[in-house]
């Protein structure tokens, strides 16, 4: 008895947390099982076959709502990584001044405001621009995109900015670098795994994006996520599953990727 | 000539802090024109009169207010209490409340999991929570509505069990909104609560063991007081998105089963009536600003002391 006994155990943790996994990944397995069915049923199993991959790669909404999505994201992510790694630069290693705490505060804000709120008031300001300029083009998604991907993108680049030290910058002033060459040949080079992080984070969160593009979108303007929401209302046919399973594997690997690189500055500290 | 070195230090700081400014700025005027800036005019639009076809007339009105909480009945004018509102905030509370629990009963046993594997197993953990996170919430959504539609896995495996003789009806129910918020949000609620469990110092737990408490004590005395921050953290991260939740009722509630944010979405459709849509978004945020307050005044507080 005593032997067995150890201070970490509770009873029925382990099971509770083996049937949280299992339920985690149970309907997205499913999902992926049925993205392979050769029937027309999403319940119903009769056989493996590719024809919905080759139905969704054909179906040309599909396709053209993936490219804007895949446009939308990564001009977005860019946007969003740029101005977040200023932001960092500029809210961290420092004794605190007045309006620290104001900038902290307003790059977070997007996380902490509902979307469907941020979504109206976006559509309520977009629609009285479209018709004072009459540009209705990607502009309006690229730039709520943008806006709501900077605290996605700042937190890993903070992170990462939080854990050098300002040794080296001042090193490199001390050797007659200007302030630009110690950021191009010092700073950059030590915090890019951070901004690299950065951008894969607001990749993903532009690319989930539902609530905010529905309401932002005009018409013709689907990402693929909306696309999806739009086909929910009908009969879904496996089609659906083969789309979410490729979305899904995207998804994977970038944060596959985005794992790796934040995990690695630990490993060089020790 | 050290007052001079003090002049220098001054100026030097006052460019660094004005430098930091310019730095901070693109982040600033993005986020403020294109997230925090809009909110404004959502506060103005919730105090004008609604257009005839969406949108909003240029007039004074407290009718978008009004309308949050009383109707009036187009024919003899009678004013009574908005009862459909006040049912879907009502529903809306309670499922994220619901949501919040359940995710914390299979949250803190899954982060607490985690916490106590060997050091170097416990990111691979984290990583397999973190997937489902990083997947897209419609995926997410529309996996839980294979899972328990009429022909799907559950009810199928129910019948061939013989427990059930016709599928149950699971989908288009609060039932099917809860278990999806409860799937789509367990993640944000492991995540915070696994980085207080890590910090636990396990020298306190053999303390009270060697004071002779059980398990159950142990747990509910010791453990659970010194991660109160992290069970607050997860419950705020999990309850705002739940009680402002869009697209898992929409999914999974059908269209009947209305939350706050699908109220929302209807004034500015099929409703047209703009300035209530204002504010009803206004409101919601105003219960989220509570949220959050409470939750600042009560994670500076706790934890650190066993004594909650």
């Amino acid at each position: 008895m005593a032997k067995n006994f150890s201070i970490r155990r509770q009873p029925g943790f382990a099971t509770l947390a083996m049937f949280s996994f299992f339920v985690l990944y149970l309907p997205i397995a499913t999902l992926v099982v049925y993205a392979f069915n050769s029937g027309t049923s999403i319940a119903t199993w009769e056989g493996f076959s590719l024809r919905w991959f080759q139905s969704a790669w054909q179906n040309q909404q599909v396709i053209e709502a993936s490219i804007r999505s895949l446009q939308i994201a990564s001009i977005a992510a860019v946007i969003a990584t740029a101005c977040a790694t200023l932001a960092a630069l500029a809210t961290t290693r420092t004794a605190p001044y007045r309006g620290l705490t104001f900038k902290y505060s307003m790059v977070n804000m997007p996380l902490l405001v509902p979307e469907i709120v941020t979504a109206v008031a976006l559509l309520i300001l977009f629609s009285r621009i479209k018709v004072w300029t009459g540009y209705s083009g990607l502009g309006y998604l690229i730039l709520a995109h943008s806006a709501f991907c900077v605290p996605f993108a700042y937190l890993p680049i903070r992170a990462r900015l939080e854990s050098m030290d300002l040794s080296l910058e001042r090193a490199a002033a001390d050797l007659y670098a200007n302030a630009f060459q110690t950021f191009r040949y010092v700073t950059l080079p030590l915090l890019w795994p951070g901004i690299l992080a950065g951008l894969m984070l607001a990749f993903v969160i532009s690319l989930d994006d539902v609530v905010i593009t529905e309401f932002v979108k005009s018409g013709g303007q689907d990402t693929l996520p909306t696309y999806m929401l739009g086909q929910l209302r009908r009969v879904v046919t496996p089609e659906m599953n083969a789309i979410s399973t490729v979305f899904l594997m995207l998804s994977l690997a970038i944060v596959t990727v985005f794992f790796f690189l934040s995990r690695n500055p630990q490993k060089d500290d020790r | 000539m050290s007052v001079d070195a003090a002049e220098l230090n001054e100026k030097l700081h006052r460019k660094d802090i004005r430098d930091r400014w310019f730095l901070s700025a693109p982040a600033l005027i993005l986020i403020g024109v294109a997230s925090v800036g809009p909110l404004l005019i959502v506060l103005l639009y919730s105090f004008l009169a609604p257009g005839n076809y969406g949108d909003v007339k240029w007039a004074f009105s407290t009718d978008g207010w009004f309308n949050v909480f009383f109707s009036r009945d187009i024919f003899d004018d009678t004013v009574s209490l908005a009862d459909a509102h006040f049912t879907i905030f009502w529903r809306s509370i309670r499922l994220a409340l619901a949501t919040t629990v359940l995710c914390l009963i299979f949250g803190f046993p899954t982060a607490y999991f985690i916490a106590t594997r060997p050091p170097q197993n416990r990111s691979i953990w984290l990583f397999l929570i973190t997937i489902p996170f990083w997947t897209n919430m419609l995926i997410r959504a529309f996996a839980i509505q294979e899972v328990i539609r009429g022909e799907g896995l559950i009810n199928t495996l129910l019948i061939k069990l013989g427990i059930i003789q016709a599928p149950i009806q699971m989908l288009f129910t609060d039932f099917a909104i809860l278990l999806g918020m409860t799937y789509v949000h367990l993640p944000l609620m492991v995540l915070p609560l696994y980085a207080s469990l890590e910090k636990l110092d396990f020298r306190l737990i053999e303390a009270a063991y060697d004071l002779y408490a059980s398990r159950f004590n142990v747990l509910m005395k010791v453990i659970v007081p010194l991660v109160k921050p992290g069970i607050i953290a997860g419950s705020i991260l999990v309850f705002i998105p739940a009680l402002s939740s869009y697209v898992i009722p929409r999914v999974l509630g059908g269209g009947k089963n209305l939350m706050i944010g699908n109220l929302i979405e209807l004034q500015f459709g099929q409703g047209r009536n703009w300035p209530l849509g204002a504010a009803l978004s206004v409101t919601l945020v105003v219960i989220v600003l509570f949220a959050m307050l409470y939750y600042v005044r009560n994670a500076g507080k706790s934890g650190g002391s066993a004594h909650g």
